[in-house]
């Protein structure tokens, strides 16, 4: 199809971790995000150990610094939100250049910032290291049900050319002058919306035709079975348990 | 609106996690029913289109621009169960690939914007529909009702979430407002834009808006000069007792809804009563030791306003949402195998 063999947030590589099977790589980034997420955010440290424990998986990977951080990006708009914490936020307050701001909401602030940043850049290790087939491969593995990966392996396959569709028909649009600069013209607007849906919904039922004609039967054959071996696992898995340690030194002291 | 990861505390976004799986597990037995086995590349493909057309940007005014969430057009165009389906993969796709909406989040994220505005929007369209002129127009206006309330349920939701597991004391009234607030703005983007494309699509491929199956005009044979109903297909009898019982569900669900809200709002002045005459001396001395800084005032107050109105009201409505939800997840699995062995033989054939 028009979306090739790699995503364009995949940074393609030969390192230990993009070897790694998808499955324990999937179990590392969620096992590792919910260890940072129940974390006491009092325990700042913690908070920066994690930072570097992710950093020496980028090095690993060998995923370049500027790449990570371009990504990290997505998260400005909690950055906003999180900015405004100490504001609004109650309890008791403390003055810092002549603001008034709330201690808790201070700390809110410094939770939300500090694991939104790490659970973002985390998935961001886990996409620029792991390719869509392999990731859907590895949600299969980790027993998400088949319907559900199917859906979502067709909603990835078809997603760059639904969305090229539209690209074809804003050029068409505008190839005949249209210029949408207001309200008036959400009409147009959702007549391509319209006309984008009964394509896509064609596609799909022409999409299952070819599958019934290839001997389709409700679900896919499972030809490639990813398998971990013991060593895999636990080279995956030293990212959350060392995370884990951190965290419960950060609930004892 | 995708939470990111540390927003809500571990408890609560597992609990939304549960509640998101069991809500993931139903529509796939629903999505069966209503697309049988095209379900898997039908749903995918809407996921591609609900993923892009949140792409396309509808300009406001002086170079903003808003996009559609698509949680109600999914709703009304593929119906409820494949709708709550492709929004969820959406989501999951954007949080592992995009890392839009944290991964811990994803339980929260889903029950926010996938199943809350798809139940709600479904449900308010359908009862308009059921109650306005069997019209295409009525599709269009009942879809504009449904995304409209779509969006601020969604944001209601979401503070009720937040009730419960913030990990923020921001009194809940102000996230309120600040939310719905938003929201409802958003809201009539949202159901302007979704009308408008629901009435494209009827214009063209009528039979393909899944809000609208009622509405075809039943097929007439001319026999000896008078017109005769044509024998009914088989197809459409599941269809209708499944729209009944969708519509059911959905007006439980907003009834529920709604004596949520209700409950909520009521509970504010109530737990103002109760924290005053518990803790008034305390209360007060607070007041007075902080009453330099400009908030204090009626800081104070919200705190225990938020503390008890937001906390009961958040754990006695996550009880009720819980107990409709198994009632709902209950009634659809009994009839599950009744209703499907017999339906989907003679579509295999």
């Amino acid at each position: 199809m028009g979306a090739g063999h790699a995503h364009k947030l995949y940074v393609h590589g030969h390192s230990p971790v993009h070897a790694l099977p998808p499955h324990t790589k999937l179990a590392a980034t969620l096992a590792f995000v919910v260890v940072v997420v129940s974390t006491p955010r009092e325990a700042m440290w913690a908070f920066a150990l994690y930072a570097v424990l992710l950093a020496v998986v980028a090095h690993r990977a060998r995923v370049p610094a500027g790449v990570l951080l371009r990504r990290l990006l997505i998260e400005v708009p909690f950055v906003a939100f999180a900015v405004l914490m100490p504001f609004v936020a109650e309890g008791e307050r403390v003055d810092v250049l002549g603001l008034s701001l709330s201690v808790d909401g201070l700390w809110g602030a410094w939770n939300v910032l500090a694991k939104g940043t790490l659970g973002v850049a985390a998935s961001v290790l886990l996409a620029s290291t792991t390719g869509l087939r392999e990731l859907l491969l590895g949600l299969q593995r980790l027993r998400l049900p088949p319907l559900l990966v199917q859906i979502a392996s067709f909603m990835i396959r078809y997603g760059d050319v639904i969305t090229d569709e539209m690209r074809r028909m804003r050029i068409a649009r505008e190839s005949r002058g249209f210029e949408a600069s207001g309200v008036r013209h959400w009409g147009v607007l959702a007549k391509s919306a319209g006309a984008l849906f009964i394509r896509s919904y064609e596609r799909g039922e022409r999409v299952h035709l070819a599958m019934v004609s290839r001997g389709y039967a409700g679900s896919m054959p499972v030809i490639d079975e990813v398998t971990a071996s013991r060593a895999q696992w636990s080279y995956a898995l030293a990212l959350p348990f060392a995370a884990l340690a951190v965290c419960l030194l950060g609930w004892t002291l | 609106m995708h939470v990111p990861d540390g927003f809500i505390n571990a408890p609560v976004s597992a609990a939304a996690g549960v509640v998101a799986a069991g809500a993931v597990a139903v529509s796939l037995r629903g999505a069966r029913r209503e697309l049988d086995e095209r379900t898997a590349p039908l749903a995918g493909l809407v996921a591609a289109f609900i993923f892009a057309v949140q792409m396309l940007n509808f300009p406001v005014a002086a170079g903003t621009s808003g996009h559609l969430l698509g949680g109600a057009l999914a709703a009304i165009l593929v119906g409820p169960f494949t709708g709550v389906l492709c929004v969820s993969v959406v989501l999951l796709m954007q949080g592992i690939l995009f890392a839009d909406g944290g991964l811990t989040a994803l339980g929260v994220n889903v029950t926010d914007m996938a199943i809350v505005t798809t139940v709600v929007s479904y449900a308010v369209f359908r009862t308009l529909v059921k109650v306005l002129p069997r019209k295409r127009s009525s599709v269009t206006v009942a879809s504009f009702a449904a995304a409209l309330l779509s969006v601020p349920a969604a944001a209601v939701a979401f503070t009720l979430i937040y009730a419960v597991g913030g990990t923020t004391d921001i009194a809940i009234s102000k996230v309120a407002t600040a939310m719905v607030g938003v929201h409802v703005l958003i809201g009539v983007g949202e159901a302007v834009i979704t009308a408008l494309t629901v009435g494209a699509v009827i214009a063209v491929r009528p039979d393909l808006v899944y809000g609208a199956r009622g509405l075809q005009q039943r097929l007439k044979l001319r026999v000896n000069g008078e017109l005769v109903d044509a024998p009914a297909a088989t197809a459409p009898a599941p269809a209708r007792s499944s729209h009944r019982k969708v519509w059911i569900t959905g007006l439980v669900t907003s009834l529920v809804l709604a004596g949520f809200v209700s409950f909520y709002a009521s509970a504010s002045p109530d737990g103002l009563e109760k924290v005053a005459k518990d803790k008034g001396i305390d209360a007060k001395a607070k007041a007075h030791a902080s009453e330099d800084s400009p908030l204090a005032g009626y800081g104070v107050k919200d705190v225990s306003d938020a503390r008890l109105s937001g906390g009961l009201a958040g754990v006695i409505g996550v009880g009720v949402t819980v107990v409709a939800g198994t009632g709902v997840f209950w009634a659809v699995r009994r009839r599950r195998p009744a209703d499907t062995s017999p339906a989907s033989v003679p579509e295999g054939v």
